[in-house]
């Protein structure tokens, strides 16, 4: 087996001490939630923290709530698979559903946390591998080399934003809340992200990612989630699609989102949609959507396959379009 | 009228029984080698190469050594004795002497306290290097100024190079009225067994060594343990505990178990090596990635004429069985069809990469795919159905192969008719709406090889067994239990023949210094060669205890039967006593009872031509399969929906085992087909070393297989059984290829078939069709 490399556990048992010990050191610890990404990180030898902070026996952070203005609240360490089967997620928000129990496999769902996954390192081919592999390489751009070998010429790391529920939250305009001992901040889940790959969020090191807020749906909205993998299960995403429709009472859009993820560092928000708006989500509109998508979105070589990654943008949009559930508010 | 040579009417051979170790292997009980501990053991650890063909200048150990809790370093130097499998081509040292020859070669070993210990001690290993230039692709191996990797090789980077011609190829050639020709390449596979290769190696101070490995070849690591080590033969125990999965993984000595065993030498400790998931891939002897080049011909009404294969084998490297891998990957596409001529060209060639070696259908699936995709070219070239193509050339039973080997029994025309009605063949094939398709394939496949891999005129298995007054049977045997069910075949045996429940039975194989030798869990052998020993020794035994029972009854031995616990007067069935009190006569009589049998192959089943020996084997088994395959047409994803697989393995000793070894043959085969790829990347780095990165199929993912047991009674067999254990898989990739073909009307002739591959044929034949 791959060793573990040795660290101090802390398990603190609230909120505030789990910001306290993270404020005390942060660039030296790490938050352990699930730990299905942090775990097989560390045994390849990416990260060696002195402290790792553990989050499962703060019980307030697993909770999903009802917001006043029939919203969601769910807690940062709420299990991927707690997401994917709450009633209210699943009538409310059904892209996010579909998304949380599309990742990994049942076992992982269970430990997995929508906070972890929110948080998921980037993954590369280059980059995910034992610390023997990445040794004979001779490192790569993000981690001990100068060299990005994805990108031979590239300054800025591209590896893949690969969680299969940033898209659907961005797609509901949904927003986070982070919490440190020096205040507490809220941003829209777009926002939580950056575009390099190597740290590919704004999230400083003493900051707890503590909820997910999922705004109100609004009356007639719509959404999907589409997630191309190799495998029926255990795999990350190879390509992945988040759409969200409002229409009007005729059919006609007031407002179409369509988030693809597992290109490079950054979820991608197709530009442009505004074209469709006011017109009902005719074939031909479907279309345009995904000639947008297909246009603006490049999979790169960091998960393999990219050529035809590029060839099914188009073909996936149209079914994410053609595929858009009701939001059911009542209940 | 009963004989003695037909003790009783079949009681239990053809029962379905599950197999008596998977209760533990399911509920967790099974203990492999990774869960055995002893007293003061030492964990190792190996120091792998970084680079894919470098000299070692030196190896600095002393940090290692200095670390607290480190106990020895061993280096290529102490074991500076070369091995391999097959004696006439042992080309690797237990750690690598001179030069490292791919990513993950092993150079260095530690022993340490614990595991976490032994790493941080591999770390602290300082290998002095000198990066030479490495060869990666098979063609460049071959360039005459290539790298060389083994620099004493007498054929430069040629492991070896095979060339046979049987009939008048060019003449049938001419007769042809279709002569289809194309190259195919078959990506290497690895074999992804659940558990990862562990060894423990044992040294007393009397001077015995043992080793508890997770091997399939007990005796052939008992053999070269001894010569490496220099351990005399006589003072070597190898035990196979359960172990969890192999599928050909597991059949040669690995550096590991030299290394437990010389480290257990020099500490006097016991010490334990569990590779890492990574350190499997580059174990790997996993199927060679081959580049085949086929040339097929029939005439109008088609009789097949002339077959002419050459075959570029990707071997990584070392030889492993490679000298066998070039001459299956040519002598075995010769059933079950009748050729009229055939010549075979292989030449395997040594690359910088893991070793490549056997992986169930060792050599023949991916000429078998290569063959099977040229018969449905065919097949559509001369307007025929494939199936009825099949029919018009299956051999006989009696017949001889072009290439000489004696077929005693063969059931595939029956498998044809299965598979077809099954399938509904007739309704579907060509009939399907566009984007969903049919596809077959036949192969067929040996049961063991007819010659052990070290020349000598012993026999290939032995069993012994010795009753009990309790009631109880022990067999005893060498061979190896993987999971496949090997146990529960012995144990069925003796059932079937001493007429105890297979409750009453224990079987104790895998522990050379309690069994008698049996070469291995290799080839698919073990039913014919373990099975035909055990139906000996349990019959001569029987025919003892009869005899007993008889004068006791006064009355003809052939009247007792021995069977469902019972000892029964067949003429007078009132009259019987339970099993142990016919063994406690026997044994009053008799003294103490015991039994050995053994089982050495014909000698007449081949031809005497140089390599005729190598594929002949005592019996062949015969596979037909249709594939049902729906492709995506807009994102290429290809969907294999169901499997039909008829399967002749003679007799079916027990059903439940035989569906379970088709299905688990067809699951592999499509994710050879589908899905998996062992790819090393031009700069000798594998892709993925990880269950991640390989990806094989979950239960989600595999299709619907329908298997169906064809019955063929082979005079050679036990009570007429064959090999079921790899001959399934070789037609199920075919299948799906031809498959795919009917549904839209490409031909990927290139492993696997992925959604990329399937959308870029369909555009441009789209793209053609439409210019
Ligand atoms: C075989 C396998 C397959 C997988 N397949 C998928 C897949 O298909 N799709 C997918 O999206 N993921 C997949 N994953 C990755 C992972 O399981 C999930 O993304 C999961 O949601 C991670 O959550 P976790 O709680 O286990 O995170 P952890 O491993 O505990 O943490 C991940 C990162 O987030 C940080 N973190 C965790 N919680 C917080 C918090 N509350 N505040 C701030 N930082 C935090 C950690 O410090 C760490 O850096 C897979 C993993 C494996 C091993």
């Amino acid at each position: 087996m791959l060793p573990l490399p040795a660290f101090e556990w802390v398990s603190p048992g609230s909120l505030d001490e789990l910001v306290r010990a993270l404020g005390e050191s942060p660039g030296e610890s790490l938050l352990l939630a699930g730990g299905t990404d942090l775990l097989p990180n560390m045994k390849h030898g990416l990260f060696a923290p002195r402290r790792v902070i553990g989050l499962r026996r703060v019980r307030e952070l697993r909770g999903i709530a009802e917001t006043p203005a029939g919203g969601l609240v769910i807690g940062g360490g709420a299990p991927l698979d707690r997401v994917a089967t709450d009633p209210r997620v699943m009538a409310r928000y059904p892209a996010l559903a579909r998304a949380a129990g599309l990742v990994a496999s049942p076992q992982i769902r269970r430990m997995g946390t929508i906070g972890g996954n929110l948080c998921l390192e980037t993954r590369c081919v280059y980059y995910n591998q034992t610390a023997f592999w990445r040794g004979a390489l001779g490192g790569c751009l993000k981690k001990d080399g100068p060299t990005c070998f994805v990108v031979p010429q590239g300054r800025r790391c591209v590896a893949a934003m690969s969680a299969d529920t940033p898209a659907p939250l961005i797609a509901y305009g949904a927003s986070v809340e982070l919490v440190s001992v020096r205040g507490t901040r809220t941003l829209p889940v777009a926002k939580l992200f950056a575009g390099d790959g190597v740290k590919n969020n704004v999230r400083a090191a003493d900051e707890v990612l503590t909820k997910v807020e999922l705004p109100p749906p609004a009356e007639r909205l719509f959404s999907a989630y589409e997630k191309v993998r190799s495998r029926a299960a255990i795999d990350f995403p190879l390509l992945s699609i988040a759409a969200a429709a409002v229409l009007d009472a005729g059919g006609h859009v007031v407002e179409l989102t369509v988030v693809v993820g597992a290109l490079g560092a950054l979820p991608r928000v197709v530009r442009g949609l505004e074209i469709t708006r006011a017109a009902p989500l005719s074939r031909e509109a479907i279309d345009l959507v995904a000639e947008a998508a297909h246009t603006q979105c490049n999979p790169l070589s960091s998960l393999g396959a990219e050529d035809w990654r590029k060839d099914i943008v188009a073909p996936v949009v149209r079914r994410a379009l053609a595929g858009l559930a009701p939001s059911r508010i009542a209940g | 009228m009963a004989t003695d040579d037909e003790p009783h009417p079949p009681w239990r051979i053809g029962t379905r029984a599950p197999n008596i170790r998977s209760f533990d292997a399911v509920t967790g009980r099974q203990r492999y080698a990774d869960d055995l501990t002893f007293p003061g053991m030492l964990h190792a650890k190996l120091v792998r190469s970084p680079h894919p063909h470098a000299r070692i200048r030196s190896i600095d150990t002393r940090e290692a050594l200095a670390l607290p809790g480190v106990h020895a370093v061993v280096t290529g130097k102490d074991m500076p004795v070369k091995y391999g499998i097959i004696p006439w081509t042992q080309d690797e040292y237990p750690l690598a002497l001179d030069k490292a020859l791919f990513v993950g070669d092993a150079v260095a070993c530690v022993a340490a306290i614990d595991e976490a210990c032994a790493a941080r001690a591999a770390a602290a290993v300082h290998v002095d290097w000198e990066v030479l230039p490495s060869v990666i692709e098979p063609e460049a191996a071959l360039a005459p100024d290539a790298p060389r990797l083994h620099e004493g090789h007498k054929h430069g980077n040629i492991t070896k190079s095979v060339q046979l011609s049987f009939g008048d190829v060019e003449g049938e050639f001419a007769a042809s009225a279709a002569i289809v020709e194309g190259d195919y390449f078959f990506e290497g596979t690895t074999h992804g067994a659940l558990e990862p290769h562990c060894a423990i190696g044992i040294w007393e101070p009397q001077g015995v060594l043992t080793v508890i490995s997770s091997t399939q070849v007990a005796h052939y690591l008992h053999r070269e343990l001894s010569r490496v080590l220099g351990v005399p033969y006589d003072r070597v125990r190898v035990i196979q505990p359960p172990i969890g999965g192999a599928f050909g993984g597991k059949s040669e000595p690995f550096d590991l178990e030299f290394c437990v065993a010389k480290l257990a030498m020099v500490t006097g400790r016991p010490v334990k090596l569990l590779y890492t998931r990574e350190e499997v891939f580059y174990a790997h002897r996993g199927r060679h990635p081959m580049k085949m080049h086929f040339r097929l011909g029939a005439t109008a009404d088609g009789r097949l004429t002339a077959c002419d294969a050459k075959t570029l084998i990707d071997g990584g490297a070392y030889a492993s069985f490679g000298l066998v891998t070039a001459y299956y990957s040519g002598q075995l596409v010769t059933a079950p069809l009748r050729l009229g001529a055939y010549r075979l060209d292989s030449t395997r060639v040594y690359t910088n990469k893991p070793a490549c070696g056997p992986k169930r259908g060792h050599g023949s699936v991916q000429p078998r795919f290569a063959f099977e995709v040229s018969l449905d070219k065919l097949a559509d070239r001369l307007g025929m159905d494939p199936i009825e193509l099949r029919r018009k050339n299956v051999l006989e039973a009696g017949e001889r192969t072009v290439n000489e080997f004696i077929i005693k029994s063969i059931g595939f025309r029956e498998c044809l008719d299965r598979v077809e009605q099954a399938s509904g063949w007739k309704e579907k094939r060509g009939k399907l709406p566009f984007g969903r398709g049919v596809g077959v394939a036949g192969s067929f496949y040996i049961s063991g090889t007819n010659y052990p891999i070290y020349p000598n005129a012993m026999p290939q298995s032995a069993v012994q067994l010795k009753v009990d007054r309790s009631g109880r049977v022990t067999v005893f045997c060498g061979l190896s239990e993987m999971g496949q069910g090997a146990d529960a075949m012995l144990a069925l045996i003796v059932s079937e023949e001493l007429g105890v429940d297979l409750e009453a039975i224990r079987v104790l194989t895998g522990d050379t210094d309690l069994t008698p030798v049996d070469l291995g869990g290799y080839s698919s052998r073990t039913t014919m060669m373990a099975g035909n020993a055990c139906l000996r020794g349990a019959r001569d035994l029987g025919t003892r205890i009869r005899a007993v029972v008889a004068r006791k009854w006064e009355c003809p031995a052939r009247r007792v039967a021995l069977a469902g616990g019972f000892a029964t007067d067949r003429e007078d069935t009132a009259r019987r006593i339970e099993i142990g009190e016919a063994f406690r006569l026997a044994e009053a009589e008799l003294g103490a009872l015991a039994a050995v049998g053994s089982y050495d192959t014909p000698k007449d089943v081949h031809g005497d031509y140089r390599g005729g020996t190598i594929g002949a084997s005592p019996a062949y088994s015969f596979t037909a399969h249709v594939a049902e395959v729906s492709v995506d047409l807009e994102t290429g994803v290809p969907k294999v929906e169901m499997i039909w697989a008829a399967h002749d393995a003679g007799k079916p000793l027990n059903p439940m085992l035989v569906e379970g070894q088709i299905e688990g043959s067809a699951y592999m085969g499509y994710a050879e087909a589908i899905l998996e790829e062992h790819l090393v990347r031009p700069d000798g780095l594998h892709r993925g070393p990880s269950l991640l990165d390989y990806r094989m199929p979950t239960s989600l993912d595999t299709p619907h297989v329908h298997s169906m047991l064809v019955e063929t009674a082979d005079p050679e067999g036990p009570y007429g059984a064959k090999e079921a254990g790899e001959g399934p898989l070789h037609s199920t990739i075919p299948a799906i290829a031809n498959a795919i073909f009917d549904a839209v009307g490409v031909r990927i002739d290139t492993l696997p078939f992925t959604a990329g591959k399937l959308l870029r044929a369909m555009r441009e034949q789209r793209e053609k069709g439409g210019g």
